[in-house]
């Protein structure tokens, strides 16, 4: 069923029908998967790759570099729960190396991110060190390449 | 100007002559394409370029690289669980098309008889005919899932009957046949002291169980020569590179010719393949399962229209019977391809046994399967109201 879930990863919506065809299984077993899946929350929520700086979008994308200084008896959870709140944040995750949280921050302006890394992150307690990297473009996101896609340079008919 | 008579009998290509009408029709939907339509994983183009950056523009082995005949043997090995030697044993060549070549020049002396299971690719009687021998169809049925049996072979052997060649998985079919079906065909080569030619190269391109070579059942080893390659595993067919395996005797009979004509395949492509084998297989495995998700969806589809298709086990081709339409396979891909521009191949290109089908090759987008079927779904329907007056009038 594993087959189920990377078919629903890579493009949502696909119909139950759909998806028995192609895998082989049963419709109403794939009914009955995606929504045991949503139920145990291992499908988290069906959303779409823009790509928004093709539709005209001026967002700005930032990524955060936090070091946090723990405290005792709370590990990273505590405050990584209370940044991952804030609904600037797009991504925030847990990494080795120099720094601990790796923020992707997403606003309307480089001010407007500035200013809320200022704001909201900094200032708290554990929070040591921010620097901030402002995106200047993606080219892949979401496993989707961001270039034009290779031509078909096949012949019609080949043996 | 004089062409050899042995070319002029050659008969033309007939998939050749459907890509001559093909060609320079718009806007068409192409299931007559024998290529995969993935490019070549990226890491495999990408080591590639990184060898023209080392400067590796030479010449190689005449048998080819040996790191690349060592992993083809791994490859090999884990594959079937047959040990070829990378030392004598592989051949590293020009696609398996040459390979094809150069075992059927290697054991053909004139008036050989090799017999040449069809429906086949279009090569192999060519070929033959090239090398001085003289090809025998043996035909396979839908009703037998186009396998073939001992029964199917026996009525051909003659006393100069020296080879059988096959191709599973399938191309056009699509057939496979399991490790008990190859063991009628281990049993008439081992009788009659046959050689068999296996052309292997949509092994990897097997959806149920694995493939299974002729060459692993008891005393098949050193009597069978089994062709491989890269193009439809790794979407390398540009590449042209393969490979043949079998015993050493064999092999290096085949490595003469190949020194005088080809001399060696091109390093550039042997660079790329050496990292298809040891890195691609998850781009392969990723292949292998979006074509699955479209044999599906193709063999469905024609069955639901009332083209009885077989389950075509390998390979990326379905072969639906279009008996049923009363069309001959020319005529039904000719009006398909005008009044639908939907492409499929006539099934008789590839032998007499061939008739009355299509091959249809599901290597493009799911979304191109689709509206190829929605359109030959309407051109049945106007098949069906065609009929209608005729049965009218005969009332």
């Amino acid at each position: 069923m594993r087959e189920v879930l990377e078919l629903l990863e890579r493009d949502a919506r696909l119909t139950p029908k759909e998806i028995a065809e192609r895998t082989g299984f049963d419709e109403k077993d794939v009914v009955n998967f995606v929504r045991e899946m949503e139920i145990r929350g291992i499908i988290k929520r069906y959303k779409t790759v823009i790509d928004w700086e093709k539709f005209g979008d001026e967002s700005v994308y930032a990524i955060i570099e936090v070091q946090i200084g723990l405290e005792r008896n709370a590990g990273y959870n505590a405050i990584a729960e209370r940044i991952s709140k804030f609904p600037e944040v797009v991504t925030c995750m847990l990494v080795s190396g120099d720094h601990d949280l790796h923020l992707v921050i997403k606003g309307k302006t480089m001010k407007e991110v500035a200013f809320f890394v200022a704001e909201k992150i900094a200032p708290l307690n554990q929070v040591q060190h921010t620097a901030t990297h402002f995106m200047l473009r993606a080219y892949k996101t979401e496993g989707e390449v961001m270039f034009e896609k290779e031509e078909d340079t096949r012949l019609v008919v080949h043996p | 100007m004089k062409v050899a008579k042995k070319v002029r009998e050659l008969p033309p290509s007939g998939i050749r002559k459907f890509f001559d009408i093909a060609t320079g029709v718009p806007d068409v939907i192409s299931l007559g394409v024998g290529e995969p339509d993935f490019v070549t994983p990226w890491r495999v183009r990408e080591a590639s370029i990184y060898s023209f950056e080392k400067g590796y523009t030479t010449y190689t082995s005449n048998w080819g690289l040996l790191e690349l005949r060592e992993l083809i043997s791994k490859f090999q090995y884990d594959g079937m669980k047959i040990d070829y030697s990378p030392r004598n044993e592989i051949l590293v060549t020009t696609g398996v098309s040459e390979a094809i070549d150069l075992a059927i020049r290697a054991i053909t002396d004139p008036g050989d008889e090799i017999l040449v299971v069809e429906p086949s690719y279009v090569s192999y009687k060519p070929c033959v005919q090239m090398a001085g021998g003289v090809p025998v169809s043996v035909d396979t049925s839908a009703e037998n899932d186009f396998k073939v049996t001992k029964d199917d072979l026996k009525p051909y052997i003659t006393d100069r009957t020296t080879a059988i060649i096959i191709n599973y998985p399938n191309n056009p079919t699509g057939a496979v046949m399991t490790r008990k079906d190859l063991e009628e065909i281990a049993d008439v080569a081992v009788e009659h002291d046959l050689m068999v030619l296996s052309d292997e190269v949509y092994e990897k391109l097997t959806y149920e169980g694995t493939h299974a070579s002729v060459a692993a059942l008891n005393g098949m080893r050193d009597n069978t020569i089994v062709m491989n390659g890269f193009s439809k595993a790794f979407a390398m067919t540009g590449w042209r590179l393969g490979y043949a395996c079998g015993n050493p005797e064999i092999i290096e009979s085949m490595m003469k010719i190949h020194q005088y004509t080809m001399l060696c395949a091109p390093i550039t492509a042997q660079m790329g393949a050496i990292e298809a084998l040891r890195n691609g297989q998850d781009d392969m495995q990723a292949m292998v399962r979006e074509y699955n998700q479209r044999r599906r969806v193709i063999v469905n589809g024609f069955n639901k229209l009332g083209l009885t298709c077989f389950e075509p086990k390998g390979a990326f081709y379905a072969f639906p019977s279009i008996a049923s339409t009363g069309l001959t396979d020319e005529k039904f891909a000719e009006r398909l391809l005008f009044e639908k521009k939907v492409i499929c191949v006539p099934g008789s290109v590839f032998g007499k046994s061939g008739a009355g089908h299509l091959r249809c090759a599901y290597a493009t987008s799911m979304e191109g399967i689709k509206e190829a079927l929605a359109r030959i779904e309407d051109f049945l329907d106007g098949l069906k109201k065609e009929e209608a007056p005729v049965i009218k009038n005969k009332h």
